[in-house]
């Protein structure tokens, strides 16, 4: 979220030791910095080689951490917005994080249907009303077995049937597992949509509703927005987050500690409080997959719903809001 | 004297079979047809504008009346290959009049096919990544190959036959008028008729023939495997592209049946389309419609006996549910009642033939909405937390609009057609006429 409303600010520092300059450089020309301001030396005038601009002092001051690692002090009027990083290019997001296998685990006896992390994913994706990625389904496995709510998104499966019959190698799986789609190349066949078991896909009828500021923001299939009308759209387990090594949206923002995410090669998953072994909490716990019958070998595993935190019941009053 | 009978038999077949300026019920009825294609495209036009949004699919029902049409399409196209080819190649005789009006069905056919489906996507400008980003593993992919190729096997195998017949009508230049001498002469004139070229071109029909027959079966399975290969229930079946096909023969020939009946009253040709046509179209329809019930025994019976978990929500709803009415609405007019009027010989006769192809054309229609729909409303985890709309599917104006447009404009296609070309094929008859009075003179 934050990386799309929070202006990032770059500064550097005007009065730089020599050994700097080639850092100067690297942020200048690399960066495409725009902006530059700064400074927290005892020289008089600090700004003076912040050469288009005039800028006069406010008197506030914001604190900002060098990029020598120094907190510094800065004048609010010499701070000046950079335009949005270039994201990653489209190959790179297809190839994915060298390395790495992502994987997420679900523990149903911890879910109470509050549809927490439902709401954040919508925001965090800019989803239009109605669209969901996250559904929290109430399951029953047998007429005298006890009920339970099972959160569902996209499975990121190893052998992914929606990709199998994209036409156009719009949806795609990554060498982390990531099964992500490109708004760009899409063509709206929804052949991926009929395909998937999980029902996790889904699609943007209309023009979506999205702010101009949205509107704007550079394309990348790893952080998905701007929706595009006549495109298909699904869970990407938070790519961008994960890239900068930050866990999705729905893990972070579960108050009961439902998800766990992380990597396999590492065999390790945390909800940002605790951490598990991977294959450890599998084996005890009895995790599962959903319908492994049919092969397509999910990324996203299951412990099953017992010594339950909640009644069943608990999370009753929210669905019941959610479909009035 | 022999000789002098034989030419005057021939002009006056020759005459009978020119194709004429449509009479008032011609001009009202292409009139209708292009007012429900005007309303389609504006239909269409909506839906470019606004986004699928104006349907009334939605993230369950992904694919709606358009996909079911785009079946509907491929299924009766197949009638050209099998009344062309297959008769062709078997030296049924008897089918020579039919070929042309089949053929002429399998080009609008197969045209308003790919039109729907392009129709069908979200984002149709983008209709070129299929070309520029293809992944053959996509049973899209295939479907886009065998398509064209049969689009184009089918128009070679309309205009092959059609180049005597073409050299007959340019002998007619104040009938046909101007405009049209020029597309004739167009098409046409580099035919002289020498016997090489009527070996090149017999060849032709032949390979052509021969080709489309299993073209004809790709493209149907194909677009069974459409729905096979994926994991739904009620899609998951071996039996599809046997069923598929079996149906397309059926509704092919149905709507031929149809065409034959409209084209013999319309254009006075019941010397050429005889009873003895429709009794034999009619034996054929109701093998057809044999092979197809027994695949649809194949197709719901074996789901229905074992009653699996994800197999049995869909089975119950389509058997005894919401969507029970239209099932056996389905088999009732697309199969079983065909079969009980077809085998009676009094049923074989025009009037009640023609009534049995509507039939069966219309079952078939609502039998593609039965293949497409109610597996889409039963997925394996259930609907859920989605909005109320999207429980259910009902397709919306513009749906129906477009849909319905579609059919018009197939049919509109056909019509001006049998206005351009002979519906039936005027050197083909004098061959076999003389043929049959050489036979009687010995």
């Amino acid at each position: 979220m934050d990386q799309k409303i929070g202006v990032k600010y770059i500064f550097k520092l005007n009065e730089m030791e020599p050994e700097n300059n080639s850092r100067r450089g690297f942020l200048l020309t690399g960066l495409a910095v725009a902006g530059l301001v700064a400074g927290c030396t005892q020289k008089k005038d600090p700004f003076e080689a912040g050469a288009e601009e005039q800028a006069m002092a406010s008197g506030k001051t914001v604190k900002l951490l060098s990029v020598d690692g120094e907190v510094i002090e800065v004048d609010e009027a010499f701070l000046k917005p950079v335009p949005h990083m270039p994201p990653v290019s489209n190959t790179e997001a297809r190839v994915g994080i060298p390395g790495k296998k992502f994987v997420m685990v679900i523990d149903l006896s911890r879910c109470k249907n509050l549809k927490i992390c439902q709401a954040a994913c919508d925001h965090a994706h800019e989803l239009s009303p109605g669209q969901n990625w996250i559904k929290v389904r109430p399951m029953q496995d047998a007429e005298h077995t006890a009920p339970y709510w099972q959160p569902t998104l996209c499975m990121h499966c190893d052998e992914p049937p929606c990709v199998k019959v994209c036409p156009v190698d719009a949806t795609f799986k990554r060498q982390d597992g990531i099964v992500l789609i490109d708004h760009d190349r899409c063509i709206g066949c929804r052949f991926c949509m009929a395909a998937c078991p999980y029902s996790t896909r889904v699609f943007n009828w209309g023009e979506p509703e999205i702010s101009t500021e949205i509107a704007s923001e550079p394309y990348t299939p790893e952080s998905p927005f701007p929706q595009k009308k006549g495109t298909v759209g699904k869970c990407d387990f938070c790519a961008d987050m994960t890239r900068r090594g930050e866990l999705p949206h729905c893990v972070t923002a579960c108050p009961n500690n439902v998800y766990l995410f992380g990597d396999m090669n590492e065999d390790s998953v945390s909800n940002g409080s605790e951490t598990f072994r991977f294959s450890d909490l599998i084996r005890d716990r009895g995790g599962y997959r959903l319908m492994e019958d049919l092969g397509t070998k999910p990324s996203v595993y299951y412990l099953p719903p017992v010594n339950r935190n909640f009644p069943f019941e608990s999370g009753l009053e929210n669905d019941k809001l959610q479909n009035s | 004297m022999e000789n002098s009978i034989s030419i005057a038999d021939d002009e006056k077949i020759i005459q009978d079979l020119l194709p004429g300026k449509f009479n008032t019920t011609g001009k009202v009825w292409v009139g209708i047809l292009t007012a429900i294609s005007l309303v389609g495209v504006y239909a269409y036009y909506r839906q470019l504008r606004y986004g699928l949004i104006v349907t009334n699919m939605r993230d369950y029902v992904s694919w709606g009346i358009y996909i079911s049409n785009f079946v509907f399409f491929v299924a009766i196209s197949l009638v050209g290959s099998l009344i062309t080819a297959v008769f062709r190649l078997a030296g049924v005789k008897w089918g020579t009049p039919l070929t042309r009006i089949a053929e002429m069905i399998a080009v609008a056919a197969i045209i308003f096919a790919s039109i729907i489906i392009i129709v069908d996507m979200g984002s149709p400008e983008r209709f070129y990544n299929l070309f520029i980003h293809p992944r053959i593993q996509s049973p899209i992919m295939w479907d886009v190959i065998v398509i064209t190729t049969y689009f184009f096997i089918s128009i070679l195998l309309l205009y092959y036959p059609l180049l005597p017949d073409i050299k007959i009508l340019l002998r007619f230049k104040e009938k046909s008028g101007p405009a049209l001498y020029k597309f004739y002469s167009f098409l046409g004139s580099f035919w002289k008729g020498s016997h090489k070229q009527y070996l090149l071109s017999k060849k032709a029909i032949n390979v052509l023939c021969i080709t489309i027959i299993p073209v004809a079966f790709t493209i149907h399975t194909v677009t069974s495997w459409l729905f096979a290969t994926t994991y739904r229930p009620g899609w998951d079946s071996t039996n599809f592209g046997a069923y598929f096909i079996a149906g397309a023969f059926l509704v092919g020939a149905g709507g031929v049946v149809v065409a034959m009946y409209i084209f013999r009253k319309c254009n006075s040709l019941e010397k050429y389309i005889t009873l003895d046509h429709f009794d034999k179209m009619g034996r054929v329809l109701v093998l057809l419609a044999l092979l197809y019930l027994y695949f649809n025994v194949n197709e719901f019976l074996t789901p229905f006996f074992k009653m699996k978990e994800s197999e049995a929500g869909y089975l119950k709803d389509l058997l005894s549910g919401s969507f029970a009415p239209m099932f056996w609405f389905a088999v009732l007019t697309g199969i079983i009642l065909p079969i009980i009027v077809l085998l009676f010989k009094k049923g074989r006769r025009p009037l009640p033939m023609f009534i049995v192809g509507i039939m069966v054309v219309v079952g078939a229609w609502f039998k593609r909405y039965l293949i497409v729909t109610p597996t889409l409303l039963h997925p394996f985890l259930p609907m859920h937390d989605v909005p109320k709309a999207y429980h259910y599917y009902f397709p919306s104006w513009e749906e129906w609009a477009i849909s319905m447009g579609s059919l018009a404009g197939a049919m509109l296609i056909i019509t001006l057609l049998s206005r351009i070309f002979p519906i039936i094929p005027i050197q083909e008859t004098l061959t076999e006429h003389h043929h049959e009075t050489a036979a009687q003179n010995i």
